[in-house]
């Protein structure tokens, strides 16, 4: 059963991680949520505006899967992807002046939030377009094939992505070529109001991996280490040319789907018992009680990222806004 | 007369079409819950059998209401935004649009499609897009864009009627508009243009929410003794080519806005319409008010600047004026 062995290899990533790796992960999670939470307060208060969509409460999957890459390694992701570009390395304040809108920005005011893109850092872009990235990562790999480079692609995708067909197109492809891709399904049973089970005849999402010949698991998005571990094996198998794996991270997000979603479609006592499973709460217990981490030392990194944050805030305020004369650059290469 | 915006035009018209026909459901992401109103509080009238929420599908439930037309029924297939007809394209553009006529006139496709398109404010390049000229060189789909509740309703009526496929557009920046709207059986033809303004100096055709926008300039230009026409075609196919000529007959001189892109865009088929048939009653050049040629970006200020507006078709109207 994938879900006891995943067990495992969170608890031997608990145990065989230097604590220095294990606050880093900590950090990056508290770094997501930090940055989320600012979001929304900047959203209210008007400085962010247009489509908006937080990934508070699925921090563990975006940083237990991309701890697992290195550097050089892809990312592709969705519409919610502020927590995969800053667990990719991107610097916070780019990443906030990309949601103002700023020329500073991240894709220089151009894309927004539903559309962070950093070449150097090899996040290669958020898709509003629900499946629209999977063919895209898919074909990262084939690039990577074709060159016979050591790099893997890491796409994350929502559960609202698999009844599309782009999902089953771009698994097979990636099966039948063997193409180094982790596509990383991030469940956190609804695509907007609709309940993953009232979307997808099959709601154990992992097992679409079987008719594609590929490994598939379903593991505890709510627990880094556990996504770090089943990220571990399927990048090892990707980079040795065995082909793709599916992981299914199942998940929470712990606000509505945008920031003008009311939420009218699940209970309050259904989140309660989600954020009692809070990834940062999660870790943070491990941290303390299985490896002595003293709660100061987390307590400084939570104190030392809100620095980060207000600077993030301050940099993006004071940032300028894209010229109007520069409008037409950039729709074509050489412009 | 009851004041309706837009979205509860939309309400209203789908539930007296879906009251008067049984044959009529609907079908598209999240109707059930409604989230973005149009179709909210239809569940508890209509039932799941007729308000069926599909799974984010855009190529298997757009085929599949082209299939259930031909066996039957007639949908109302929801595609949220317009943009994500692009991965239905196949469906819309291969099957509905050609069906009938490759079978020789047999196959039946009642089908309405509705979705939001056009630039709402920070919604970036992939949900702001106006799509509706992607359509335009397809022959055997209609295509609708109302500017008004009144006309929403009207004109989403006759679409559900309609023995063809149909999409109406429905511009997201026109949410809040309310106006009165005819109760009961307000039905607006499809291919029937509406002066929503009559004047003598200048002809503004203006698609979707141009209309507003070129109500307002016209306003504007009013007190300076400036008389513009205002004429919404309301839908593209058919096209009232008619009414557009006969006001450029009167007034000798065309501005065309539209939000689309410039090239290849609604405003372009017009224009060229316009230069074709009446080029002799024409005193100053076609001109066109258009979306730039670049994808709609999310700077709100370089959204605006890209998006035609009431400052652009002002200096247009004023340039084809010679003012
Ligand atoms: C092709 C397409 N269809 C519909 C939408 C509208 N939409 C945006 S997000 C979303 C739900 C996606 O859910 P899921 O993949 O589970 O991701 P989550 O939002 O839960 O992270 C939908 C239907 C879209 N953006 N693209
Ligand atoms: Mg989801």
């Amino acid at each position: 059963m994938a879900l006891e062995r995943d067990k495992h290899t969170a608890q031997r990533a608990l145990l065989t991680l230097h604590e220095a790796q294990l606050l880093e992960l900590y950090r990056r999670m508290v770094l997501i949520r930090q940055f989320e939470e600012k979001t929304a307060e900047m959203y209210a208060r008007g400085k962010i505006t247009g489509f908006c969509h937080l990934y508070a409460g699925e921090e563990a999957v975006a940083v237990g899967a991309i701890y697992a890459l290195y550097d050089k390694d892809y990312v592709v992701s969705t519409y919610r992807e502020h927590g995969h570009c800053l667990a990719k390395g991107a610097d916070p304040k780019v990443v906030m002046a990309e949601l103002f809108g700023k020329v500073t920005g991240i894709s220089k005011g151009r894309g927004g939030s539903m559309h962070l893109f950093d070449q150097d850092l090899r996040f290669m872009g958020g898709y509003a377009i629900v499946g629209g990235g999977l063919p895209i990562a898919t074909g990262l790999g084939l690039s990577v094939q074709y060159n016979e480079g050591p790099e893997v692609v890491c796409c994350f995708f929502g559960d609202g992505a698999l009844p599309q067909g782009a999902f089953h197109e771009s698994l097979n492809m990636a099966s039948l070529w063997k193409l180094p891709v982790v596509f990383v399904c991030e469940n956190n049973f609804y695509g907007m109001g609709t309940l993953v089970q009232n979307a997808i005849c099959q709601e154990e999402l992992y097992r679409f991996a079987q008719p594609y010949k590929m490994p598939g698991v379903r593991v505890d998005g709510m627990d880094v280490l556990e996504v770090y571990g089943a990220t571990m094996e399927a990048v090892a198998r990707a980079r040795e040319g065995d082909g793709p794996s599916l992981i299914e991270a199942v998940t929470y997000r712990f606000r509505g789907h945008s920031m003008s979603d009311p939420v009218e479609y699940r209970s309050k006592r259904e989140e309660r018992i989600w954020q009692e499973r809070d990834p940062i709460k999660n870790l943070r217990r491990k941290l303390t009680v299985e490896r002595h981490v003293a709660e100061g030392r987390l307590g400084e990194i939570e104190a030392e990222v809100a620095r980060q944050i207000d600077d993030a805030v301050k940099f993006a305020d004071e940032s300028p806004e894209p010229s109007v004369e520069e409008l037409g650059k950039g729709v074509y290469a050489g412009s | 007369m009851p004041q309706l915006n837009f979205i509860q035009a939309i309400n209203t018209a789908l539930a007296e079409e879906m009251e008067r026909d049984p044959l009529t459901f609907l079908m598209g992401e999240d109707v059930v819950l409604g989230a973005f109103g149009a179709t909210k509080g239809l569940i508890d009238k209509f039932g799941d059998k007729r308000v069926r929420n599909t799974p984010i599908s855009e190529a298997g439930f757009v085929g599949a209401a082209v299939g259930a037309a031909m066996a039957g029924t007639r949908p109302i297939c929801e595609v949220e935004f317009a943009s994500f007809f692009y991965c239905a394209f196949d469906q819309v553009c291969n099957q509905a649009a050609k069906l009938r006529y490759m079978s020789g006139g047999q196959a039946r496709l009642p089908i309405t499609f509705r979705a939001v398109f056009g630039a709402m404010g920070g919604a970036a390049a992939q949900h702001s897009e106006t799509v509706y000229a992607q359509f335009l060189s397809v022959p055997g789909l209609k295509l609708v864009v109302p500017s008004g509740p009144s006309d929403m309703k009207g004109l989403l009526k006759s679409a559900i009627r309609d023995d063809n496929p149909v999409i109406v557009f429905e511009h997201g920046a026109l949410g809040r508009l309310k106006e009165e709207v005819p109760a009961g059986d307000h039905l607006v033809p499809l291919g029937k243009a509406a002066i929503k303004r009559a004047g003598d100096d200048v002809t503004v055709v203006a698609i979707g929410a141009m209309v507003p926008k070129a109500m307002k300039v016209a306003d504007k230009l009013a007190k300076d003794k400036v008389s513009v026409e205002v004429l919404d075609p309301r839908t593209l196919i058919p096209l009232d080519e008619e009414a557009i000529l006969s006001s450029v007959g009167k007034t000798n001189r065309i501005v065309i806005a539209d939000e689309g892109h410039l090239r290849g865009g609604a405003a372009a088929d017009i224009a060229a319409i316009v230069a074709e048939k009446a080029f002799d009653s024409l005193d100053a050049p076609v001109k066109r008010v258009a979306s730039l040629d670049v994808p709609i970006p999310f700077s709100p200020p370089l959204e605006r600047a890209a998006v035609a507006d009431e400052a652009r078709i002002e200096a247009a109207i004023r340039e084809v004026l010679g003012s």
